[in-house]
C-alpha cells in the first residue's frame, strides 16, 4: 500500500533526473579546464571560471545577448500593442470590412513561416534591409495567433462598460487603454511571455536575415561559434550554451506561476 | 460666455422642444459614430498594410516563384516553367527522403510528446506534495534555446561522451548515436520529445483538472478498474486537449526539425547520409546555399500542402464522437 503511494513520486523523481541531467552536465563541463572535460565527475575537481573569461574576451556573446534582448523586447512590445488593439476592434466594433479583415488575418495562421522566408529574404535584400535589426524584426511585429487570442478575451468585456465610458465623453483611445486593456491583463501577460520566448529562441529567420557576426542573435551566434571558431572545444561550447540558457531559466523560475497560468489560459481557449 | 452657454444648455434639457432634442441626440450619435469609424480605420491601417505586405502577398509570391526558373546567381529573367520545379523535386531522392523524415519526426515526435505529457500529468495529478516543484523541473527544457540544448546533447552523446562511458562501464557496447545513419534520427526525435514534455504536461494538467470528480466516483460505484477509468473517463474527456496539442505540436515540430537538425546532425545539414534531413533543412539548402529560389519555393508549397493535409487529418481522426 505504501509503495503504491510513493511510486508516482519515485517515477517523477527519476524523470526529473532525465530532465535536469543535460543542464547539470553542461554547467559542470563549463567549469572544467580543457584537460579535465573527459573526466566523468559531475562536480568538477578543479573548478575554474577560465572558460567564461576566455569567451567573454574572445567572442561576442555579450553583444549577441544584447542583440537578442533588443529584438525580443521590441517585437514583444509591438505584438502586444497591435494584436491587442486589432483583437479589441474586431471583437467590439461593427464596421465595413470587419469579417474580411478577420478572415485575412486568420488565414495567415495556416501558412507556416517557413514558407515565407524566401520572399522575406528577397524583400529584405531588394529594400536594403539585410543585416539590420529591422530585417530580423519586421516579420514578427504582429501575429495572427495574438489577434485571435485577444479577440477571444475582448469579446467577454460587456458592451455596457464601454458605452458607459463613451457617454462619459471618453475618447476611444482612452477607452481602449483605460477600460478594455485592464480587463484582459492575464491574456496580455500570457501573450507577452510567449512572444518574448519565441523571439528570444528564434533561429531560422535571424540566421537568414543577418550576415555580420556582430548583429547575430544569441542562438545564431552560439550555432556559428560551436561549429566554427570553437569547433570540438567542448569546454567552450558548453560555456556558451550555459551563458545562453541560464538567464532564461532564472527568469522562468521567477515568473513560473504566470507562465504556467498563461499556457493553461491560452490552451483552454 | 461659457456659463451662459451651459445654462442655456440646461434650459433646453429642462423643457426641451421635442424637435430640437431629437436633432441634438442625433447629432451626438452621429458624432460618436464618426469618432468610432475614425478610431477603427486609423488603428487598422498599419495592421492591414502589415498583413497584406508581409504575410498575404509574400505567400502568393511564393506560389508564383515556384512556377518559375528563378536562380539568384544566374539569370536576370525568370521564365515561367509550369510544374517543372515540382517534377524535378519529386525526382530528387533527397527531397523524397526529407518528406519521409519529416513525417517520421512528426508522427513519432508528436505522439511521443503526447504520451509522455499525459503520463507526467497523470502522475502529478495523483500526488499531493511537490506538485509545483516537479512542474518547474519538467518545464525547464521548454523555455531553453533549442540551439544550446542541441549542442549539449551532441556533447553528451558523442563517441567518448558521458553516455558511452556509462554504457562501457556497465559492460555494454558503446553506441554511435548521432554518427549512425540508423540511430541519428531517433536520437534527434528523443531530444525533441524531451524538450516538449513540459508544455504538453501543463496542457494536460489543465485538462485533467476540468474533469469532474463525480465521474470517477460513478465509475468506482460501477466497479471500474483504474485502466477502465482511464480509457472510459479520462481519455475521452481529454480529447479536445489532445487535438489541440497534436495540431500545435505538428506546427512547432516543422520548425524545430530545422533548428534541431542543423545543430545536432554531424554535418549540420541532415547527415549522416541525409538520414536526418527534414523538408525545412532541404529548403534552406536549396534557397540559401544554391540560391535556387524557384525549386525552393516549390518545395515550400509542397510543405504547406503537407501541413494542411496533416492538420485536417488530425482534426478528423482525433475528434471522434464518444458515447458517455
Amino acid at each position: 500500500m505504501k509503495l503504491r503511494k510513493f511510486l508516482p513520486y519515485l517515477i517523477l523523481l527519476l524523470g526529473s533526473v532525465v530532465m535536469l541531467f543535460p543542464f547539470i552536465w553542461m554547467v559542470s563541463t563549463s567549469l572544467k579546464a580543457p584537460i579535465d572535460i573527459f573526466n566523468l565527475s559531475i562536480i568538477p575537481e578543479n573548478p575554474t571560471l577560465s572558460n567564461y573569461l576566455q569567451i567573454l574576451e574572445e567572442s561576442m556573446f555579450v553583444r549577441w545577448f544584447i542583440n537578442s534582448f533588443i529584438v525580443a523586447v521590441i517585437t514583444t512590445i509591438s505584438v502586444l500593442f497591435f494584436d491587442t488593439l486589432v483583437g479589441y476592434i474586431i471583437a467590439k466594433f461593427r464596421f465595413v470590412g470587419r469579417t474580411v479583415i478577420f478572415v485575412l488575418i486568420l488565414s495567415t495562421l495556416m501558412v507556416p513561416t517557413e514558407m515565407l522566408i524566401i520572399p522575406w529574404y528577397m524583400m529584405s535584400s531588394e529594400l536594403g534591409w539585410t543585416d539590420t535589426y529591422w530585417a530580423v524584426l519586421f516579420p514578427g511585429l504582429m501575429t495572427g495567433f495574438g489577434v485571435f487570442l485577444m479577440r477571444q478575451f475582448m469579446e467577454q468585456i460587456p458592451d455596457d462598460l464601454l458605452n458607459a465610458a463613451r457617454i462619459d465623453g471618453m475618447n476611444e483611445y482612452v477607452i481602449f487603454f483605460k477600460i478594455a486593456v485592464p480587463q484582459v491583463w492575464p491574456a496580455i501577460s500570457a501573450l507577452a511571455i510567449f512572444t518574448f520566448l519565441s523571439n528570444w529562441n528564434a533561429f531560422l529567420w535571424p540566421l537568414i536575415a543577418i550576415e555580420s557576426p556582430s548583429l547575430r542573435t544569441l542562438p545564431v551566434g552560439l550555432s556559428f561559434f560551436s561549429s566554427g571558431e570553437a569547433e570540438s572545444q567542448w569546454h567552450l561550447i558548453m560555456t556558451g550554451a550555459t551563458i545562453s540558457v541560464i538567464p532564461i531559466i532564472l527568469v522562468f523560475i521567477l515568473l513560473q506561476r504566470h507562465i504556467i497560468k498563461g499556457i493553461t489560459l491560452t490552451g483552454m481557449k | 460666455m461659457e456659463q451662459y452657454s451651459s445654462s442655456h444648455h440646461h434650459n433646453q434639457e429642462n423643457k426641451p422642444p421635442q424637435k430640437e432634442k431629437k436633432s441634438l441626440t442625433h447629432k451626438f450619435r452621429g458624432n460618436l459614430k464618426y469618432q468610432k469609424y475614425l478610431f477603427v480605420y486609423t488603428c487598422l491601417l498599419l495592421p492591414i498594410i502589415f498583413y497584406l505586405g508581409i504575410r498575404i502577398l509574400p505567400t502568393l509570391f511564393t506560389f508564383n516563384v515556384g512556377f518559375r526558373d528563378w536562380n539568384l546567381l544566374s539569370t536576370d529573367i525568370q521564365p515561367f516553367v509550369g510544374f517543372e520545379n515540382y517534377l524535378t523535386l519529386f525526382k530528387d531522392e533527397v527531397f523524397i527522403k526529407s518528406i519521409f523524415n519529416t513525417l517520421i519526426y512528426i508522427v513519432l515526435g508528436v505522439s511521443g510528446q503526447l504520451i509522455f505529457g499525459i503520463i507526467v500529468a497523470l502522475l502529478l495529478h495523483k500526488i499531493n506534495r511537490f506538485v509545483g516543484f516537479f512542474r518547474v523541473i519538467y518545464f525547464i527544457p521548454y523555455v531553453t534555446s533549442i540551439v544550446a540544448i542541441s549542442w549539449v546533447f551532441q556533447w553528451i552523446l558523442m563517441g567518448n561522451g558521458i553516455i558511452n562511458d556509462v554504457l562501457v562501464n556497465l559492460g555494454l557496447p558503446p553506441q554511435p548515436f548521432l554518427n549512425s545513419p540508423d540511430q541519428a534520427i531517433y536520437v534527434i526525435i528523443g531530444a525533441m520529445i524531451w524538450q516538449s514534455i513540459g508544455f504538453q504536461m501543463i496542457l494536460f494538467l489543465a485538462g485533467l483538472e476540468n474533469i469532474p470528480e463525480m465521474l470517477y466516483e460513478a465509475a468506482d460505484i460501477d466497479g471500474a478498474s483504474p485502466w477502465q477509468k482511464f480509457w472510459h473517463v479520462t481519455f475521452p474527456l481529454l480529447n479536445p486537449t489532445i487535438v489541440f496539442s497534436a495540431v500545435i505540436g505538428t506546427i512547432t515540430f516543422i520548425q524545430v526539425s530545422f533548428t534541431q537538425v542543423v545543430n545536432m546532425s554531424m554535418d549540420g545539414s541532415g547527415g549522416p547520409l541525409n538520414s536526418t534531413i527534414s523538408v525545412v533543412v532541404y529548403i534552406y539548402q536549396l534557397a540559401f546555399r544554391q540560391f535556387d529560389m524557384g525549386l525552393a519555393s516549390a518545395a515550400t508549397v509542397i510543405l504547406f500542402l503537407f501541413i494542411l493535409a496533416l492538420t485536417l487529418f488530425q482534426m478528423k481522426v482525433l475528434t471522434k464522437k464518444f458515447d458517455y
